[in-house]
């Protein structure tokens, strides 16, 4: 394929570099610095997908951000990306890309039936037509809607592309790098702040690269070129192409995305694909510009149909005619800038006018250039299907209402301008008030809320001079006011040409007899008629009638359909705009990509994984790991081809007869010192503190003030005024939070300091019958006996000269002891244990023998512990002080929480002592009732009794106490069992707990 | 993202902080008697102002320290920071 649509001498791409690409399935050519919508325009492709709704052909409307329909599918390095934008996606060797919305293909499509029967899909009728039959929903309706929705596909690959964040701070953040930008940037640096001036577009200078000005005796081009290499000279400065600031939050917290790599074949190594800033800037500085808006006339979509501005650009930036035969459609004088670029291209432009004698400088120049020019003239309607072919054209009366002879004009394009909308996004979202201006028919900016000011065309200034004048002197005094620097830059004379007033006409009427569709909102077809429907049926605030008929709701959030909507429903409401008012603007500006957003905190990056210092051990010796929170701990030591079960069960077995180690490392421990450290504990747990002796632990209860048990745990008196406090592992931060609270907030007047040492120390509990023999040869100084350490005794020595805590507390239930050395140790203690202790059978264990061994002795943990327990029901009420306060206490008189047949922690058995009871099943008295089943209780925890070797179950059972005997099923409806079950005692092993005490 | 003043360290991101709910509540003594109504006013009963609002934050990702935010919860202006034992 030829690019015929490709003049030779004007443009901005790089000829020396031809780039081939695929579209469809058909090899093109374009040059580096090409889109993929120049490209194809260059090759005179004008259909690029179907609508959304209709399937009717879609062509290119715009040249940028505000794109209604070029949405491609994009293929790169063996990745698809779905939703990319034609016009923005920059042209790189290699690449691939089709249509979406459209089967079999783009040229014949199926979908486009809807076209044909547009008349029964008017606004609303998804709402109408697929609510009954009830029943269809799920089975017809759903399936086929999601199969006709969408827009493209997304991968169902792991995305093997690295996104990064990057925090920034500034003086002057500075969005868009058009006019004002560049002068609003270069003012301020040179007055010393710090500036990052964003680009959303490769390259910089926004309309200075397409307009026919001059700034001091330089072209607007020349100009913006030398700004900006002065720019990225300075070290005060970041400037920033392909980077979008596409949101506006609190506290001047401005959200930025920068595409590194997008326009590559590939991404460099080492490299992101995209980067998302997040910056803080002092001030803000927006400098977006402003989006051309279209004229509304019969089949307004047609591919050929598109902005004048587009038509400028493609022309003057990529050296790319979109038509040979134009025709311009205005009604103000920036059509005729188009129309002007095309004739000195030697392409003869016909302009249509609505405006009926218009003078200034410009509409003189179109005339000197013997261009053709219609006044009093609309478009009635495109005519073609997959391409305009001709125009139907007619004067239109001075009151706009009337339409002449309607005639016939060939012609292969129609530029349309219907004024500028001034983007006003991120000063809306910021919560800028804006306001309405009737000179151009558009919102501005208004009182700002947050540190920010808008220039230029985004502010509806449209004159070059008069932007830069105010642009220099905003970056000049907002600089001051941050650096106290006083370098003024002066403003350099500008020559351009001067338009005059536009028409506020924007919508043709219809002839009579026609239905012609009109267009308002081109991605998801959204016409004149539907906005009337909308209003008849009682719609009437905007915010409505945009969700009832989709308007502005599409992936260009209305960039160009949300302004001439409102005019419409004001016209209809005979209302002035204003009264209508808009909808919210809300972040992004343009999609983000979810890589970007998620930045590198993915897989394994989500969270920080923490590992013991013994896990290169555990690694070495077959363990499998599971997740503990953010910890990875042993499941179980795999030997040979054992299961979890085989394992865990071995494992849990050892324990009860000879000794077994286990990893203790996580439990979280705070370090707590002070005069006052008694009287906090006494304070924070439920049972009492103030005589507990040094050298001696103590299990301890917290509840929440609201009675809920918050956490367990053991809390050791070191000395006098020091304490060593353990938590659950999942609880250790929230607790140490807690702790804080109450110092700080509640009793400031306690002398007490707290502070994690969970880190710092390794852990490792001994347990089983032959602890203490084990425990005796590894510390052979100490006096291991019962007498000379007790159980909850505690005392200080050393193993093999490294400094040791030796703690006499069991988990197991058996008799047991904890070991903990500072970190660094952790590795010499456990080889050291394991070494020693093969002559007394020791062997590891993971998470799952410690929790069959806690289960079966009925010791409560987090999954009893689960928000929505008290004491009472975990028969912790022993441990419940009557004479003293605590946190939570007041709560414990609550009603329900004493009422006699409150819940509480049973055990559970299967009948035929061989099934095991799923966890979370729910116990009732009758299999059979029917649904909801009155439920009783539920199952905790389960695991597979070693000393019984049948399974065995904690559950929560209400009136637990009068429960015991009781015969009840547990039914699980997600494994779809029931199974009959006894309720015991949850202490099922050893309930006197003799063996921890021997 | 609220930019917010550690009385300890100066300004912060707001995702070094976390939210600790109303600063003017203040726990019963203990070892006093409390009213049914007064416990639940202090453990349950919020209010959800739309204005300015007294509110504790802990610069947990930071120096710990548990402050007081007078904040505009329509707004998200922050109009002053003390430390713990100041009054707000």
């Amino acid at each position: 394929m030829t690019q015929n649509y490709r003049l030779d001498n004007i443009g901005l791409i790089n000829r020396d570099k031809k780039i081939s690409f695929k579209f469809n399935g058909v090899t093109y050519f374009g040059y580096e610095g090409d889109t993929l919508a120049s490209a194809l325009l260059a090759n005179g492709v004008h259909l690029i997908g179907r609508s959304f709704k209709y399937h009717r052909p879609r062509g290119f409307f715009g040249a940028g951000v505000d794109e209604p329909y070029a949405i491609v599918q994009l293929y790169r390095n063996n990745e698809t990306e779905p939703n990319v934008k034609a016009t923005e996606q920059e042209l790189f060797e290699g690449l691939e890309a089709t249509s979406v919305n459209c089967w079999p293909s783009v040229n014949f499509d199926i979908g486009a039936i809807n076209n044909l029967l547009k008349i029964f899909l008017p606004a609303g009728f998804y709402y109408k037509t697929f609510m009954w039959p009830k029943s269809f929903w799920y089975k017809v309706y759903e399936p086929f809607i999601r199969k006709a929705a969408g827009l493209g596909v997304a991968s169902i690959e792991h995305d093997k592309e690295r996104y990064e964040h990057k925090y920034e701070y500034c003086d002057l953040l500075i969005a868009g790098s058009g006019p004002s930008g560049l002068a609003s940037a270069y003012a301020a640096a040179k007055n010393g702040a710090r500036v990052i001036l964003a680009e959303d577009k490769p390259r910089f200078g926004g309309t200075l690269l397409t307009s026919e000005v001059n700034i001091g005796n330089r072209t607007g081009k020349e100009w913006a070129e030398n700004i900006i290499s002065e720019l990225k000279e300075m070290p005060n400065v970041i400037v920033k192409n392909r980077s979008q600031v596409f949101g506006y939050y609190d506290h001047n917290m401005l959200v930025m995305s920068e595409k590194l790599s997008d326009h590559l074949p590939k991404t460099k190594k080492y490299n992101p694909k995209q980067r998302l800033w997040y910056i803080r800037a002092k001030e803000v500085l927006i400098s977006s510009g402003s989006i051309e808006r279209p004229l509304v006339f019969g089949n307004n979509d047609t591919p050929g149909v598109m902005l004048s501005s587009a038509a400028k650009e493609y022309l003057k930036v990529y050296g790319v005619l979109v038509g040979k035969k134009p025709l311009i459609f205005t009604n103000n004088d920036s059509g005729y800038e188009t129309a002007i670029e095309f004739k000195k291209n030697g392409v003869d432009p016909i302009i249509l006018d609505t405006r009926k004698e218009p003078k200034s400088e410009i509409i003189d120049e179109a005339k000197k250039l013997d261009i053709q020019i219609k006044f009093s003239y609309v478009v009635v309607a495109a005519k073609g299907y997959k391409k305009v072919k001709s125009a139907e054209v007619a004067k239109i009366s001075d009151n706009k209402n009337e339409l002449g002879t309607v005639e016939n004009i060939n012609c292969d394009c129609i530029c349309v301008s219907g004024f500028w909308t001034p983007t006003i996004h991120l000063a809306s979202q910021s919560g800028n008030k804006t306001t309405f201006n009737k000179d151009i028919d558009a919102f501005v900016p208004g009182l700002s809320k947050q540190n920010e000011t808008t220039l230029g065309a985004a502010n509806g200034t449209f004159t070059l001079e008069e932007t830069l004048k105010k642009s220099f002197e905003s970056g000049y005094e907002l600089s001051k006011k941050i650096t106290n620097n006083d370098n003024k830059t002066s403003s350099p004379t500008v020559m351009e040409k001067k338009s005059t007033t536009h028409d506020k006409f924007w919508c043709v009427p219809l002839p009579k007899g026609k239905t012609y569709k009109r267009f308002l909102d081109f991605q998801n077809d959204v016409a004149v008629s539907d906005v009337e429907i909308a209003l008849k049926e009682g719609y009437r605030s905007i915010e409505h009638v945009k969700r009832y008929t989709t308007l502005g709701m599409a992936t260009d959030q209305g960039k160009t359909s949300n302004l001439n909507g409102l005019q419409l429903v004001s016209n209809i409401e005979n209302k002035i705009v204003p009264e209508v008012g808009h909808t919210t603007f809300r972040p992004p500006y343009t999609p983000v990509t979810i890589g970007a957003i998620v930045g590198r905190e993915i897989g394994k990056h989500s969270k920080p994984t923490r590992k013991s210092p013994m896990h290169s051990w555990h690694e070495k010796n077959n363990a499998v790991f599971v997740d503990a929170g953010i910890w990875v701990r042993p499941r179980y030591y795999k030997i040979g081809e054992e299961t979890l079960f085989e394992g865990s069960k071995r494992e849990a077995k050892n324990v009860r007869t000879n000794v077994g180690v286990c990893d203790v490392t996580t439990l979280g421990k705070i370090d707590i010192k002070g005069p006052d450290a008694a009287e906090l504990l006494n304070r924070v747990y439920t049972n009492a503190w103030l005589k507990l002796p040094i050298g001696k632990a103590r299990y301890g209860v917290m509840l929440r003030e609201d009675g809920i048990v918050m956490d367990d745990g053991t809390t050791t008196r070191i000395s006098e005024n020091h304490y060593h406090m353990t938590t659950t592992t999942a609880q250790a931060a929230n607790i140490l939070s807690h702790l804080e609270y109450y110092l700080q907030l509640v009793w400031p007047e306690l002398n007490v300091n707290v502070v994690s040492t969970t880190e710092q120390w390794a852990g490792a509990a001994i347990a089983g019958p032959k602890s203490r023999n084990l425990l005796q040869k590894l510390f052979p100084n100490i006096d291991a006996s019962n007498e000379g350490l007790p159980f909850m005794g505690y005392l200080e020595t050393d193993l093999f000269g490294v400094h040791a805590r030796i703690f006499r507390i069991s988990f197991s239930g058996e008799l047991a002891y904890e070991v903990n050395v500072e970190s660094d140790n952790g590795n010499f203690m456990w080889e050291k244990i394991m070494e020693v202790g093969q002559e007394f059978k020791i062997q590891p264990y993971g998470t799952e023998a410690l929790s069959t061994l806690r289960i079966e002795m009925g010791h409560i943990a987090g999954s009893e512990l689960d928000g929505r327990t008290i004491p009472y029901d975990n028969s912790l009420e022993g441990l419940v002080s009557k004479k003293k306060d605590f946190i939570g206490k007041r709560s414990l008189d609550r009603k329900a929480f004493i009422a006699e047949d409150r819940q509480k922690v049973v055990g559970v058995v299967p009948i035929d002592k061989k099934t095991s009871i799923p966890e979370g099943s729910h116990l009732v008295k009758d299999a059979m009732a029917p649904i909801p089943n009155p439920k009783l209780g539920y199952i905790s925890a389960s695991c597979w009794s070693v000393e019984y070797d049948n399974p065995f179950s904690l559950g929560i059972l209400k009136d637990g106490k009068n429960m015991i005997g009781q015969k009840l099923f547990a039914m699980s409806p997600l494994k779809n069992k029931t199974i009959p079950v006894e309720i015991v005692s949850s202490h099922y092993v050893d309930p006197k707990g003799e063996r921890v005490r021997s | 993202m609220l930019h917010i003043k550690c009385p300890h360290c100066g300004m912060r991101s707001q995702n070094e902080f976390s939210y600790g709910g109303d600063a003017t509540v203040k726990r019963p003594e203990l070892n006093k008697e409390v009213s049914d109504q007064d416990w639940d006013n202090f453990v349950y009963n919020r209010k959800s102002l739309r204005g300015k609002h007294k509110e504790l934050w802990q610069h947990i990702s930071g120096c710990r320290q548990w402050i007081k935010v007078e904040r505009d919860t329509a707004t998200h202006e922050i109009f002053k920071t003390v430390k713990a034992n100041e009054d707000i």
